[in-house]
């Protein structure tokens, strides 16, 4: 138990640690989408609508871009000395991942706090609910990072394939407009994009009820886990085979 | 402590160990010389569990490191060639971490975490962050965290890369004394020669092969007596003339003429006598590493 637990302990408290120490980057993550939030949302004049999605982007933005440390692990070293460790490899997954979520999970709780402005009112449980919704998100797009970055030599890469990928997934989420209004193929892409259940579900911990065409609380919710766990057995699957490339 | 057997391998098409085979002893000092490609790093990685050999075997502290890669993790000290630390964290989190990946907690790390700190000479560092840190230290913290965990085997790859003269000095007392104090068997690649001189036992690595073992005064005996090299007009026109009129064997290298003779001084009087005015300068030496290993590959370290 001690052999699986202390290392992800350990790689988790690191993550936290580095955190602290480069506080400028809670602003990066958080100062775009919010401004992203007030621009648009003042301009439809709904702030209410646009606020679930903005606080996905940070969400999003945070937990995958916290995932690209593995590849600076990789580069300067770090990587290699929890490699020869007897260490097992999926409590190193599990560290980093948590570790990463937690920081992403952070960003959204501070996001969180400007929920007073959108005129939301879900009360406490709602609220709790939502701070629930937002940690599995953070889990599912920090999967998703680290079984990305773990295959990437470079951060320019890492990038590249993040903004060519999730940006639109994020565009066609019912973020910026509801499925409802959606026509034809984009109406079928949100449908099947995972992205768009994330995105329901914490609209419906604020809103208490499910907006017209939109998934079930309880199919979002079980939509996202699915497809968190999907990836975080992807990432655990990828650290474990062994690869003569990873190491170089 | 480490027995290697027909080790064979591959990336891709390219052979990167070819049927190596050698024995470290325990408390041993061994050293893996040879230039820089010539599957030094890939046997380093064979030991340390990072690549899985494509045929033959590597035993280290009694385990398969293929077959049994997580007893052979808790059993050797890792010091890469790169830096492995995490430059955001101070000295002691480095090590805090590092103890927990090996599963050490609490009183037994804090107590192990004393001792390296204070072997090493950084105790007075623990607090400080790594990016602050010099290269030595840096080298010194790297040995720290691969000693933490009371490995039976450091392995070390190119230790001395850049470390100043005397970082390197200070380096070599710690590894002497590590052997002295705590018996532990290290083994180091390098393509130093004054380092490969400081080993109790050597293996000569070229192109994938072992292509010599022994101690450096072995190897070196190998050669016996001297090393006449001269500085000639032509080499190549005057190698075989050389050859013919002294009944030795001469390599032309980079404009001059190298021969390997037991008796150093009478022969360059004779040859300064026979050829006179060939011969623009001369120098003669006690084999090294360096030229066992031209005599045995060919090529230059």
């Amino acid at each position: 138990m001690t052999a699986f637990w202390l290392p992800v302990a350990t790689l988790w408290w690191r993550d936290l640690l580095r955190f602290w120490r480069e506080k400028a980057r809670v602003l990066g993550y958080v100062g775009s989408p919010l401004l992203f939030w007030l621009l648009i949302g003042s301009g439809f004049g709904n702030l209410a609508y646009f606020f679930p999605g903005a606080l996905v982007l940070t969400v999003m933005f945070s937990a995958v871009f916290s995932t690209m440390s593995l590849i600076e692990d990789r580069r300067e070293g770090f990587l290699l000395s929890m490699l020869v460790s007897p260490a097992p490899r999926s409590s190193m997954v599990l560290g980093k991942i948590l570790g990463s979520t937690t920081l992403a999970w952070i960003q959204g709780a501070i996001f969180l706090c400007f929920l007073p402005a959108t005129g939301y009112a879900p009360g406490a449980a709602g609220v709790l609910e939502a701070v629930a919704v937002i940690f599995l998100i953070a889990f599912l797009f920090t999967a998703l990072g680290f079984a990305i970055a773990w295959q990437m030599d470079s951060t320019q890469g890492f990038h590249a394939i993040m903004n060519l990928a999730l940006f639109p997934l994020w565009l066609v989420s019912g973020a910026i407009f509801p499925m409802a209004s959606a026509h034809g193929w984009v109406r079928w892409l949100m449908r099947l994009n995972p992205v768009t259940y994330a995105v329901a579900a914490l609209r419906q911990s604020f809103e208490r009820q499910a907006a017209a065409g939109a998934p079930a609380f309880s199919t979002s919710l079980i939509v996202t886990a699915c497809c968190a766990a999907a990836l975080f057995a992807a990432s655990t699957a990828l650290a474990v085979r062994k690869s003569a490339r990873s190491f170089a | 402590m480490v027995s290697v057997e027909n080790l064979v391998l591959k990336y891709g098409a390219r052979t990167a160990l070819d049927g190596v085979s050698f024995e470290v002893r325990e408390r041993e000092i061994f050293g893996v010389l040879g230039p820089n490609g010539g599957g030094k790093s890939t046997l380093f990685k064979v030991l340390s569990t990072m690549l899985a050999p494509a045929s033959g075997w590597a035993r280290v502290a009694g385990f398969d490191v293929a077959r049994q890669a997580a007893e052979v993790r808790r059993r050797i000290g890792v010091v890469f060639q790169s830096q492995s630390l995490d430059r955001k964290l101070t000295v002691e989190e480095n090590l805090r971490a590092q103890g927990h990946l090996y599963g050490l907690r609490g009183r037994a790390l804090a107590e192990r975490m004393e001792e390296v700190l204070s072997r090493l000479g950084l105790t007075d560092r623990r607090k400080e962050l790594v990016e602050s840190l010099s290269g030595g230290l840096r080298r010194r913290v790297e040995i720290a965290k691969g000693l933490l965990h009371r490995p039976a085997v450091l392995l070390m790859d190119e230790p001395s890369t850049g470390l100043d003269p005397g970082a390197r000095r200070e380096l070599w007392r710690y590894i002497e004394e590590l052997r002295q104090t705590q018996g532990i068997t290290v083994l180091l690649t390098t393509h130093l020669l004054d380092e490969a001189d400081r080993c109790d036992r050597l293996a000569l690595l070229h192109e994938g092969r072992l292509v010599a073992a022994g101690t450096p005064a072995e190897l070196k005996a190998r050669i016996g007596g001297d090393v006449v090299v001269f500085e000639v007009a032509d080499a190549e026109e005057m190698r075989p003339r050389l050859e013919a009129r002294m009944g030795v064997r001469a390599a032309a290298r980079n404009g001059s003429l190298r021969v390997e003779i037991g008796n150093g001084h009478r022969f360059i009087a004779e040859v300064v006598e026979a050829f006179p005015g060939a011969i623009q300068s001369v120098a003669l030496h006690k084999p090294t590493l360096e030229d066992v290993f031209l005599d045995e590959t060919g090529a230059a370290l």
